[in-house]
């Protein structure tokens, strides 16, 4: 079957591309539109290192396909900070140490700032089972929950 | 290395600020292995062998080849004649069958073919016209049955000179030491247990698949950019397996996603060379998950026998263990490595281990976080356990009674210099976590564990630039945040800022050779070379001071960023900035840097004592982490929060192998759970915060007495979280992992 | 692979009819997009459904019964008060699927269709008596759900079928139902066994009873020797322990990489009590 045309938005900028229906939208944010913050480390939707929202809902990109995303609008950790102001959790996030290698922390702050604009008050276990698709395995997890706790405190003391 | 260095108060060291590579890692921009491409990029796959053991009688390509989309396709006849050797001699071989088989199939997932196409599924769907007949054979998995006299032969002739006769051809290393007299000291005991233990397989389980992308002309030049703990051996590997100039192949590390041990190699790095020989154009090659659980090294499995005499007192009287590690279809599973770990945590009269490397039918084996060690460490201190409840004695006090300390004779040779396993202890027994109370259901275990740590080949490059800022070039990939503490370690002699060094992971053509970023050395190795750089420019500005100041360069020191009158005598100037004399240094005798090359010696061994609460449900035996506390000597902390990311990290995948982890393999070899859903490696909510405890007791060996950290958390917490089961649940659980169904089992059998 | 996105089920029904090789529908994903990167199964045809009109629609209906669109989410499901107070059994069993972003996509549809045993919302959608439309060439008819799948990866839809809603009936007073599954880790897994238990009290007696097992048999089951041992009963001790010994009887499950036999038999009659005990619970209008 020949290529299909997509018509999309990431991180608020109008894309088009063309794929094969076989191919994800992690294949196409990768490999058509450059943006290789997403990664790739299952491809079966267990890890999360390609977690991405598609008209505000958080999905793993490597379970959605490419065709999928016609007429709808993506963020990208590459969304995440303003310009060149980082997100809270960005910033928190280097503060903690909340990453080690860093492969998985794309994913992590996508699917950790998708957690606190649906609930600005998580509890550590309402955080921890948020994040539990989200594989880290080189912190144990312990700087990942404060750095995100902490920037949901700071982030409601600041409303 | 000369200790007349050795400093005690640090400005920059002991500090915590952003790491270099902080920006880049969390907006998605930092390069990973597979997140670069390169123009007329084709795409690479490898077909691998849906057999545990078989004989490649024909692969016929022809199909593949006339794909339309398909540029290139190997096998092992595209790659160079390497001579086997037995043992590790021949690691080169060894490295080479891995990553293409040659006359066999020597397990499921071992590489027979590959292809570059022009899309990646282009070359997915080429893989399937690619038509292999094989011939299956028997095949083993088990390293007690590949030991058994009637087990499958993997490879005749593999078995090394270390090896006694009369032993099966699978036995390919053997490893004995000890000291004293065994027999006596257990004549001495007042209680002997003598127990055997089981340990699965593991993987490292990195989130970043293994991936490169390779460009090799016909010139016998090429581009090679990989996700890797070290490019100077996939540099020299490469060449090796290509036949082509060391030189001539140069290698750019990207940023890795994890290793753990399990990047110290190559798998298809040389494959997407070949690829792009024969295409003549750039290949890149991505792994998916299930290759990198079916064909890249997860740590070896063990099946061992532990000995340990007791007096009453507390005093272990002997010990003696028997180790048999199986790794793969290749020489190299660390049993010597278990053997001399094992018991090295203590100061014993009377030791005696025995270590056997195993062959079988599974990937080749890689190191995993102190490779080796953890496996031992759960089989003795499982017994140690047994002996104090046994005994009514309290299992910090034991540990401390026969603590190894400085001068003591390590259980595998050498005496100790300065270490800090007391310490450790003593931390531990003064933790709230030790005597905090349990809830019904709950139990505690404590476990110690030791790593040698590892110093290694290692070039270091600073150069200052005319601001008076610095970029430092180091060869060991950055895996958990070393740029931060190569910075700290810089700033600290140069006297500038932290933010004023650029630290940067030079390629394979920038700097000497740098060994891979493994045994813990990082902080240690390429911290002392970063320090003896930072002091050879150092050196330099000084002469330029001098030079400047026309006073004799003894006469002129270095303090606070600056160049200083070394005493009253030596002249009344004011310090001189770095930046003053590098502003003019193009005038002054031209540019300033400072280089270090070495193989330090000194890298100091690491012990740790965990603390861990564990719960188990009676009913589904299920258990649960509930706390945890890592305590261990990191020598100096350069920066304490790496540091703690390191114990915590080490402690967690512990968790990981001492519950669920394991590599499963069905009655045909295969391996059955080659995805993250079935390779249950733990998530967010599984596990409770990590404490930490730094404790520091300087290293001699290092000039600010940096110990490395990564490898030792992940020695303890295996025998830690079975003793805490076993005081949870009244079961002593002696194979890993302790999956439900295990733990259910026996507490069916110890109430039946 | 051709992919399509019809804007009817009828259409999406003609063109499964119509269609040769291996076809699937697309709803959430989560499984089909799993087994074609694997290359365990490729299909010919792709017939994703979600572009239909209403599909994502979460209805109660005038007789307290629901309608759901085949394509509601999970994540849809859980954010739905209404249908949470009335079914928390079943909503939780869809919760329990994969991690936050798997629920973004995920769906009862779907997680019936790949004809898992282990599917977690099956059980909890044949406890509470669910049953989808199905709509095919020769127009629509209703399938309770237990009569959905046959074997593992297997189901009763023929060629040119696909379900065009999903149906639970309402929830009615004094009822409560939960599921419960095991893990060996808190999230991320597939059951290794899992209990739906759906009932109705009058008073402290039960007097309807619906449950169902997971991971232990070729398909899921609805087990009656389980309802019968707790109806009648305010389940007291012996009604749990008969409740246990009849779902551990109903198992016939296999030793594999998630779970042995025998732990799969002992665990389903513990989980069938821990379940029973919440389900009760909720139909007392207790918290649980």
């Amino acid at each position: 079957m020949s290529k299909l045309h997509v018509s999309t938005t990431v991180n608020g900028d109008t894309v088009e591309f063309l794929c094969d229906p076989r191919e994800t939208l992690l294949d196409c944010l990768r490999d058509k539109l450059n943006l290789t913050g997403a990664k790739e480390g299952c491809g079966t939707g267990d890890c999360g290192a390609c977690s991405v929202t598609v008209d505000g809902r958080l999905v793993c990109s490597c379970l959605v396909l490419g065709v999928e995303a016609d007429g709808k609008s993506i963020e990208t950790v590459e969304g995440i900070a303003d310009g060149d102001i980082l997100h809270p959790l960005q910033k928190k996030f280097i503060e903690h140490a909340a990453l080690q290698c860093g492969i998985c922390t794309p994913g992590i702050l996508v699917a950790a700032k998708s957690l606190l604009e649906k609930n600005p008050n998580p509890t550590e276990e309402e955080t921890r089972y948020w994040l539990a698709g989200n594989l880290c395995r080189c912190t144990g997890y312990d700087k990942i929950i404060r750095a995100v706790m902490e920037t949901a405190e700071e982030l409601r003391e600041a409303s | 290395m000369a200790l007349d260095d050795r400093k005690s108060e640090f400005t920059f060291v002991g500090t915590r600020p952003d790491r270099p590579d902080g920006l880049d890692k969390v907006t998605g921009r930092a390069k990973f292995g597979a997140d670069m491409s390169a123009p007329g990029m084709l795409h690479g796959a490898i077909l691998r062998s849906p057999h545990a053991h078989a004989r490649i009688v024909k692969i016929d390509t022809s199909k593949a080849e006339a794909h339309k989309d398909v540029k290139a396709v190997v096998t092992r006849a595209d790659f160079a004649d390497v001579p086997f050797k037995p043992g590790l001699e021949g690691e080169f071989w060894n490295v080479l069958e891995n990553v293409m088989a040659g006359e066999k199939a020597l397990y499921d997932g071992h590489a027979v073919a590959a292809v570059a196409a022009s899309s990646a599924l282009a070359a997915r769907d080429a893989l399937k016209l690619i038509e292999v007949e094989y011939e299956v054979l028997p095949h083993v998995t088990d390293v007690d049955k590949a030991m058994a006299p009637d087990a499958p032969v993997i490879r005749e002739g593999a078995a090394d000179y270390s090896v006694p006769e009369g032993m099966h051809p699978n036995v390919v290393r053997y490893h004995e030491s000890g000291h004293g007299d065994v027999e006596a000291g257990f004549a001495e005991a007042d209680l002997i247990i003598e127990d055997s233990f089981v340990t699965e397989a593991t993987h490292q389980g990195y989130i970043e698949p293994h991936a490169c992308l390779g460009m090799l002309g016909n010139d016998g030049k090429g581009e090679l950019w990989c996700t890797t703990q070290g490019h100077w051996i996939a540099q020299k590997t490469c060449a090796a397996l290509l036949g082509i100039e060391t030189s001539q192949l140069r290698v750019t590390a990207s940023e890795i996603g994890g290793g753990f041990g399990g990047k110290t190699t190559v798998f298809i790095e040389p494959v997407a060379l070949a690829l792009s020989r024969k295409a003549n154009r750039p290949v890149k090659i991505v792994m998916t998950r299930s290759e990198v659980f079916r064909a890249t090294g997860p740590t070896a499995s063990a099946s061992m026998d532990v000995k340990i005499g007791m007096k009453k007192d507390g005093t272990i009287s002997a010990a003696q263990g028997v180790f048999r590690l199986q790794g793969g279809a290749f020489p190299g599973a660390p049993g010597d490595m278990t053997a001399m770990c094992a018991f090295a945590p203590y100061n014993l009269t009377n030791v005696k281990q025995i270590g056997y490397d195993v062959m079988s039918n599974r990937p080749k084996q890689a190191a995993y976080r102190a490779p080796g060690a953890p496996m031992g460490a759960f089989a003795v201190e499982s017994v140690i356990d047994e002996l104090c409840k046994k005994l009514g004695l309290d299992p910090v006090d034991v540990r401390l009674k026969n603590a190894a300390h400085e001068g003591t004779k390590a259980s595998y040779g050498p005496r100790y210099e300065r270490i800090g396993l007391v310490e450790t202890l003593e931390a531990a027994k003064a933790h709230p976590h030790y005597t905090a109370p349990l809830k019904p259901g709950q139990g505690r275990g404590i476990s110690c564990g030791f790593w040698f740590n590892h110093g290694g080949e290692t070039s270091v490059s600073l150069a200052l630039s005319e601001d008076g800022s610095a970029q430092l070039m180091v060869g060991t990939p950055d895996i958990g945040g070393s740029r931060a503490s190569m910075a700290l370690m810089a700033a600290e002699v140069l006297g500038i800022p932290y933010e004023n060094i650029r630290v940067t992971i030079a390629d394979t053509a920038t700097l000497g050779y740098n060994d891979v970023s493994h045994g813990s050395r990082v902080t240690y190795a390429s911290g002392l070379a970063t320090i003896k750089a930072a002091k050879h420019a150092v050196e330099k500005l000084c002469e330029r001071a001098a030079a400047k100041w026309d006073i004799p360069v003894e006469a002129v020191k270095w303090e606070n960023g600056c160049a200083v009158p070394s005493g009253p005598n030596a002249g009344d100037f004011d310090p001189m900035p770095l930046a003053d004399i590098t502003a003019d240094m193009g005038r002054t005798g031209g540019p300033i840097s400072g280089h270090f090359e070495a193989t330090p010696e000194g890298a100091g061994v690491s012990f740790g004592t965990h603390i861990v609460d564990a719960e188990v449900d009676p009913e589904t035996g299920k258990t649960s982490i509930t706390r945890y506390t890592v305590i261990q000597d990191a020598g100096k902390a350069i920066h304490p929060t790496y540091v703690e990311g390191q114990f915590q990290g080490g402690a967690a995948q512990g968790i990981g192998w001492a519950l669920n982890e394991e590599y499963i393999y069905g009655e045909d070899g295969r391996l059955q759970n080659s995805i993250f859903l079935d390779y249950r490696i733990p998530v967010a909510s599984d596990l409770p915060m990590i404490d930490t405890v730094i404790v520091e007791v300087p290293n001699p060996g290092h000039p600010f007495g940096v110990r490395g950290v990564g490898e030792t958390g992940i020695v303890p917490p295996l025998a830690a979280i079975a003793n805490a089961v076993s005081n949870a649940a009244g079961v002593r659980m002696k194979q890993l992992p302790m999956s439900p169904p295990r733990i259910l089992a026996a507490l069916k059998d110890n109430n039946g | 692979m051709n992919y399509h996105s019809p804007a009817s089920f009828a259409e999406a029904s003609a063109l499964a009819a119509n269609a040769t090789g291996i076809t699937r529908f697309l709803a959430g994903g989560t499984d089909v997009l799993v087994q074609l990167r694997s290359d365990v199964v490729t299909p010919d045809t792709l017939i994703d459904i979600k572009k239909i009109d209403g599909v994502h629609d979460i209805t109660r209906n005038a007789d307290g019964s629901w309608t759901l669109g085949v394509a509601a989410t999970g994540a849809e499901m859980t954010e739905h008060a209404d249908l949470g107070r009335d079914w928390p059994g079943l909503v939780e069993a869809m919760d329990l699927i994969g991690s936050t972003q798997v629920q973004g996509r995920a769906t009862l549809t779907g997680n019936l269709c790949n004809g898992s045993p282990a599917a977690d919302s099956v059980p909890a959608m044949i406890a509470a008596g669910v049953t989808v439309t199905v709509t095919g060439p020769s127009g629509d008819r209703e399938v309770a759900v237990e009569d959905v799948p046959t074997g593992p990866g297997k189901t009763s839809l023929a060629k040119g079928e696909v379900i065009s809603a999903i149906n639970i009936p309402a929830r009615g007073e004094n009822g409560g139902d939960a599921y419960l599954r095991f893990i060996p880790r808190t999230e991320m897994d597939i059951a290794v066994v899992g209990v739906a238990v759906n009932l109705r009290l009058d008073g402290d007696i039960i007097t309807e009873a619906r449950v169902s097992l997971g991971a232990v048999a070729p398909t899921v089951l609805l087990v009656e020797d389980c309802a019968k041992a707790i109806i009648g009963s305010a389940l007291d001790d012996a009604a749990l322990d008969a409740l246990a010994a009849a779902a551990s009887a109903a198992c016939n499950p296999i030793d594999d990489k998630r779970g042995t036999i025998a732990f799969r038999t002992e665990v389903a009659g513990v989980l069938a009590k821990r379940a029973a005990k919440i389900a009760y619970a909720r139909a007392k209008g207790e918290q649980a």
